[in-house]
């Protein structure tokens, strides 16, 4: 075993225990789902089904011809009630559709096992992945195939999968690392194979012991794949520094992981492609950590995408307290949200429900420039000069101080003293001129 | 609790926050300055005590009347005020009229913070603005030390030159001669048993102070260890008495407590190391060449100026910087 870390970060308390020790478990199958048209970044889907139409567990519902896009699946039997814009996490309506379950689980011809998935060739392989609608389960959502085609002058030489699960609270990684070790090995060698390459990686932050040990158990005398323990710091999981702490190298500003000749996969990703090229089955299901001091009963559920957040904030008890902040994925970048009518997607790793004390947003006050932002911050940016010029409105210069490189992850409003909203500016300042 | 009786609160990640506030470091760095606030009522009794209760207590009400003036919320209970408070008593002699303090703290907290924009805002350190004011305003009542009296009751007070004064005007070799010796000079100097402004005389209680802050994270090595090594190596250099010029005088405090000021200092470590090289240097040139024996104050005000200019110009490296710019070459 291997160790490794990057500069800089931070150390939020990971109130990891609330979960961790937790089994998945299987979600109830909700009576209806609804099956946002875009739950990826790219292109949305255009619905392929209508109203009234009646659909199998598997079938393709929504898919785009644009390259950078990735099918959408009925994860139900049943009959399509409605397609129309609904609320989706992202904090927007988006179109959706409504599938009503008819209970009968039956599944779409098309579906097939592949007991010789082991001798099938890359494109082969790339194609079941496109095919399976898989997209990044770490909570990018970015297209799995795409990643899997880097341009020809990109010399790929490894896939590192992430399972470093540096988001708080977040435990689904952990728990899919624990139950189906296999699922990931073998999954993180089909990526190999569609990659071309025969060296991958496993990174693991060290806060998950049991993680690292059952993933060397079941890679042990596989000289092609090494497991890291990788120091507990906030981001370790954002792809460039997983990547720094496991090769050493920098991706570009800018640039991506390809340019260091990476592919990066989440181990929840890994477990999809493993399961649609073994057994053909498209991303139905996911993960979710439900926790939080502010629910009943936390749990980690394997989820049908398409599931209400209402019914998973049911099942887990409900709510503790009259008022509190729900967040899909961690508290670090995830995403609060206004509306329980909308589904689970592909990316949602984690619903957090936190009491009402812990959802108390507190004013913010001036930047007394005490650099703790600057120690920080995983890129090696300047967050109290940002903040200070977008919020007065300097969004061009902003650019200066390097605003494209932040990936807004939230270590420095999270170290800040004064409380200054900086992601949120960030955030401002990114839309702003992206609008000129 | 059912969800449709559960009220969402809504905000921009991240959701969570660290424990530590504006509030808290203010008042930390106030309770570092306790031993050298002991230290000062000890050495120079209860009149030590009065100066700095006034100044304080001017600082805050100057600071309250002038937000409630310019109509901002006030924010007293932030600590900052009174910090300035007992940063500026600590720059005074004990027998000075009241009236002078007084002054330095409108100063100070109204003028050189509060029409710069308040806290954060200020270009100036705001207790060494203030100091300096009343050093030019009252020259005479501002140099006007008093011998060390070591009773909290006493209200004697015998007047006395500082080391650095004497050993400007008159010698070193004269000052190791009215101590009695070298080694009583130095555990003087160390322990505070000297002439000098209030807060900066005992340098281990300064230390103790400063190593607080550096152990708890609230400053870095980066201004204190530039600073002082840069007038130990100028001392040197010069064929001074490098311990001498780093006991005596400002420059434990200003090293630790002044030139550490977040708002008015560099905020990248690379621009901390050249501030207190810079401050370091022309504490120097003031007390070798310039027309005050002691040149902290004036060192970290000038430095203060080019804290923005040093931040622009010293960034730390970003995060696939170098790897972009050997591309651009190739």
């Amino acid at each position: 075993m291997k160790t490794g870390t990057f500069e800089r970060g931070t150390h939020p308390p990971d109130n990891k225990a609330l979960t961790a020790a937790k089994s998945i478990t299987e979600a109830k199958v909700p009576s209806r789902v609804i099956i946002p048209l875009s739950q990826h970044i790219g292109a949305p889907c255009a619905a392929k089904v209508a109203v009234g139409d009646m659909v199998k567990k598997g079938q393709v519902v929504g898919s785009a011809d644009a390259f950078v896009s990735s099918p959408v699946h009925a994860t139900v039997s049943g009959k399509v009630v409605a397609i129309a814009p609904f609320p989706h996490t992202m904090g927007r309506d988006i179109p959706a559709i409504v599938i009503e379950n008819d209970g009968m689980e039956e599944w779409a011809e098309a579906i097939k096992e592949h007991s010789d998935w082991a001798s099938l060739d890359a494109a082969a392989l790339r194609d079941m992945v496109k095919a399976a609608g898989i997209v990044g389960m770490g909570g990018a959502t970015f297209p799995t195939h795409v990643k899997l085609s880097p341009p020809k002058e990109k010399k790929i030489d490894c896939v590192i999968l992430n399972g470093a699960e540096c988001e708080p609270y977040l435990t689904a990684d952990h728990r899919v690392m624990l139950e189906e070790p296999g699922a990931v090995v073998n999954g993180l060698k089909i990526l190999m194979k569609i990659a071309g390459v025969s060296k991958g990686y496993i990174g693991i932050e060290d806060n998950k012991p049991d993680a690292v040990a059952a993933m060397e158990a079941v890679t042990k005398g596989d000289s092609s794949i090494e497991v890291y323990s990788l120091k507990v710091k906030y981001p370790q999981g954002a792809e460039k520094m997983l990547i720094k702490a496991i090769i050493g190298k920098e991706v570009p500003a800018g640039g991506l992981p390809m340019d260091v000749g990476v592919i990066v996969q989440n181990v929840g990703t890994a477990v999809a492609v493993y399961e649609a090229v073994r057994y053909g089955r498209p991303l139905l299901e996911r993960v979710v950590s439900v926790t939080g001091r502010g629910i009943n009963e936390t749990k980690n559920l394997k989820v049908r995408i398409g599931t209400p957040l209402s019914q998973l904030v049911a099942e887990c008890g409900g709510f503790k307290y009259d008022t509190g902040k729900v967040i899909a994925g961690g508290p670090m970048m995830g995403m609060a949200q206004s509306n329980l009518d909308s589904p689970v997607i592909k990316g949602t790793s984690g619903l957090l429900v936190l009491d009402p004390e812990e959802s108390e947003t507190v004013a913010h006050g001036p930047c007394i420039r005490c650099s703790r932002c600057i120690d920080a911050c995983p890129m090696g940016l300047q967050p109290q000069m940002l903040s200070v010029l977008a919020e007065k409105g300097f969004y061009e210069e902003m650019k200066e101080y390097d605003l494209m490189n932040c990936f807004e992850c939230g270590t420095c409003a999270y170290v800040c003293p004064a409380k200054r909203p900086i992601v949120q500016w960030v955030k401002l300042a990114k839309m702003s001129l992206a609008r000129k | 609790m059912s969800e449709d009786q559960h009220e969402l609160i809504v905000s921009v990640s991240p959701h969570v926050r660290s424990d530590e506030s504006v509030q808290r470091i203010m008042w930390m760095v106030s309770l570092a300055l306790m031993p050298a606030f002991a230290a000062s009522i000890y050495f120079f009794g209860i009149k030590a005590l009065v100066v700095q209760l006034v100044t304080i207590a001017a600082c805050v009400g100057f600071e309250a009347a002038t937000q409630k003036m310019v109509g901002r919320p006030v924010s007293i209970t932030d600590g900052s005020a009174f910090l300035t408070g007992l940063l500026l008593g600590f720059n005074l002699p004990a027998n000075i009229p009241l009236y002078i303090p007084v002054a330095g703290a409108f100063v100070a907290v109204t003028i050189t913070k509060h029409l710069f924009g308040g806290l954060g805002y200020n270009i100036f350190n705001p207790a060494l603005a203030g100091r300096a004011f009343v050093l030019i305003s009252w020259p005479k009542a501002m140099t006007t030390w008093m011998e060390p009296v070591k009773s909290i009751t006493s209200m004697d007070a015998v007047t006395t030159a500082t080391p650095l004064n004497i050993a400007k005007m008159e010698g070193i070799g004269k000052l190791v001669e009215k101590f009695g010796g070298a080694s009583s000079m130095y555990g003087d100097l160390f322990f505070g048993g000297v002439g000098g402004s209030l807060g900066e005389t005992s340098a281990v209680a300064i230390l103790i102070g400063g190593a607080f802050l550096l152990v708890r994270g609230y400053i870095t090595w980066h201004i204190p260890v530039s600073f002082i090594a840069t007038v130990a190596a100028v001392a040197a250099v010069t064929g001074n008495d490098p311990a001498f010029h780093l006991l005596a005088g400002g420059l434990m405090l200003g090293a630790f407590f002044m030139a550490t000021d977040y708002v008015t200092g560099p905020s990248t470590r690379k621009a901390q190391i050249v501030f207190g090289i810079g401050c370091g240097l022309l504490t120097m040139l003031i007390r070798l060449k310039g027309g005050y024996p002691e040149g902290v104050m004036f060192a970290i005000l000038i430095m203060n100026c080019f804290a923005p200019l040093l931040d622009r110009g010293m960034r730390a490296k970003t995060f696939g910087a170098v790897e972009k710019k050997k591309e651009a070459a190739a």
